[in-house]
């Protein structure tokens, strides 16, 4: 496509559309074909079918969309694992990008290539300032909208949507975690890079600076936890929660391992029915109210995804709400980074 | 200078298909009432489905598995054989 001797090329890619609102890098040949040494695979590779359109997506097409998102080349291998693993029918990007709820695919990234590729796992780590976490998550983002067409008010019918949309990546600080990485526990290889997409809402903050024990901290959490999608809801959305150092060193302290923790939040989580129905505590949303005698789970057994991120002082850490779970909307997917 | 920039996009234009025309009344027609899993969508459509009994229509009902999720292909094609047309339900 070219471009008119008069175009100013940042105003030329906004009024072809190609842009979610910030400015992007115009994809010249030139850079297209630099950002395709970044991977050993064939630029005609169909690497998923994205939806909404079901279009098939080649390498060379996200390798266009990372050029735009401001990726460099050596990230690309990353951009195609989480292009591969939204495009899933776990995952269910399609369903996922259409929803009125706020959430959007959060990418986080474990293995060797986090540190090769310089990702930050550390100081703000879910905030700005780090090239390779903003333009990874952005250039899936613009694979969806330009490949697959889907893009807001039309197919992304978010009621208010989150900035977490323009891009949400960050890797998981392993070095520092007490516990294996997210994708070992997933069932990956150690050695191995990998993808874990999540659908996640804007992270909230999560503050507890008196709990000394893995008891009382995670009774907090689970206190937090509770407010997914609303006090009320049940059974119905996931939640990721990012454990800082400060407080994954109160929970190893105690010796908890991940699935402790996550087997203690969710026996926190089991809520009598009778707070639950409509109407209880004033409040009219709720579940059906032939439910009230029962005991049921805020989430499902797979439904808590621990994440060990952030810097070295705060003892806060944060909760990414879910969409829709498991086979009724979208499933984590993870996914191994290849070359 | 003139400057060429690659298409991030999938270069393919949407087949646009008519819409059926709408029947000028709805007299021996089959109504299908599409339940989208939604919360309450039945409720709306357990209303419809009375209005149509008592209009005399023949009505068949329907459920996607999930409302995240477009209609599997099968489910389409069932709907399209046996109705004349279609009421969907989308509620919270």
């Amino acid at each position: 496509m070219t471009l008119g001797v008069a175009e100013d090329d940042a105003e030329a890619m906004f009024e072809r559309g190609w842009t979610d609102g910030l400015p992007v890098v115009p994809p010249t040949p030139e850079r297209v074909e630099r950002m395709l040494a970044g991977t050993t695979r064939t630029p005609d590779e169909v690497v998923a079918v994205v939806p909404p359109d079901l279009a098939e997506c080649t390498v060379e097409k996200v390798a266009i969309n990372a050029v735009l998102a401001g990726c460099r080349p050596e990230y690309l291998p990353v951009v195609l694992a989480a292009v591969e693993a939204a495009c899933t029918d776990a995952f269910n990007m399609h369903g996922l990008l259409a929803t009125t709820w706020f959430s959007g695919p959060v990418v986080v990234v474990n293995g060797p290539v986090t540190h090769a590729i310089g990702m930050n796992s550390g100081v703000n780590a879910l905030g700005p300032g780090n090239r390779a976490n903003a333009t990874i998550g952005r250039a899936l983002q613009l694979v969806v909208r330009n490949v697959g067409g889907g893009r807001p008010g039309e197919v992304d019918r978010a009621t208010l949507g989150q900035p977490g949309k323009y891009t949400f990546c960050f890797a998981e600080d392993e070095a520092g975690s007490p516990w294996e990485p997210l994708h070992v526990a997933r069932g990956l290889e150690p050695g191995q890079s990998a993808v874990t997409l999540f659908a996640g809402e804007a992270p909230r903050g999560l503050a507890d600076q008196l709990a000394r024990s893995a008891d009382d901290l995670a009774t907090s959490f689970a206190a937090c936890l509770r407010t997914v999608w609303g006090p009320k809801a049940v059974l119905a959305f996931d939640a990721m929660v990012v454990v800082s150092p400060e407080h994954a060193r109160v929970f190893a302290g105690s010796g908890w391992t991940r699935t402790r923790l996550v087997e203690e939040l969710h026996a926190r989580l089991r809520i009598p029915g009778a707070e639950l129905v409509r109407g209880a505590g004033g409040i009219a949303e709720g579940v059906d109210p032939a439910w009230a005698d029962a005991e049921i789970p805020k989430f499902r057994p797979d439904g808590l995804l621990v994440v060990h991120a952030g810097g070295g002082a705060g003892l806060f850490s944060a909760i990414v709400g879910g969409w829709a779970s498991g086979a009724l909307g979208s499933e984590p997917v993870t996914r191994p980074v290849g070359t | 200078m003139t400057r060429v920039v690659l298409d991030p996009t999938a270069e393919a234009t949407p087949a646009v298909r008519e819409r059926a025309s709408r029947p000028a009344d709805l007299t021996g027609r089959t109504v299908g009432l599409l339940d989208i899993s939604k919360a309450r969508g039945d409720v709306f459509l357990d209303r419809v489905a009375e209005r149509c009994a008592e209009a005399g229509l023949r009505v068949e009902r329907f459920r996607k598995p999930t409302f995240t999720k477009p209609a599997p292909i099968d489910l389409r094609h069932e709907i399209a054989t046996k109705c004349d047309v279609v009421i969907e339900a989308l509620a919270d």
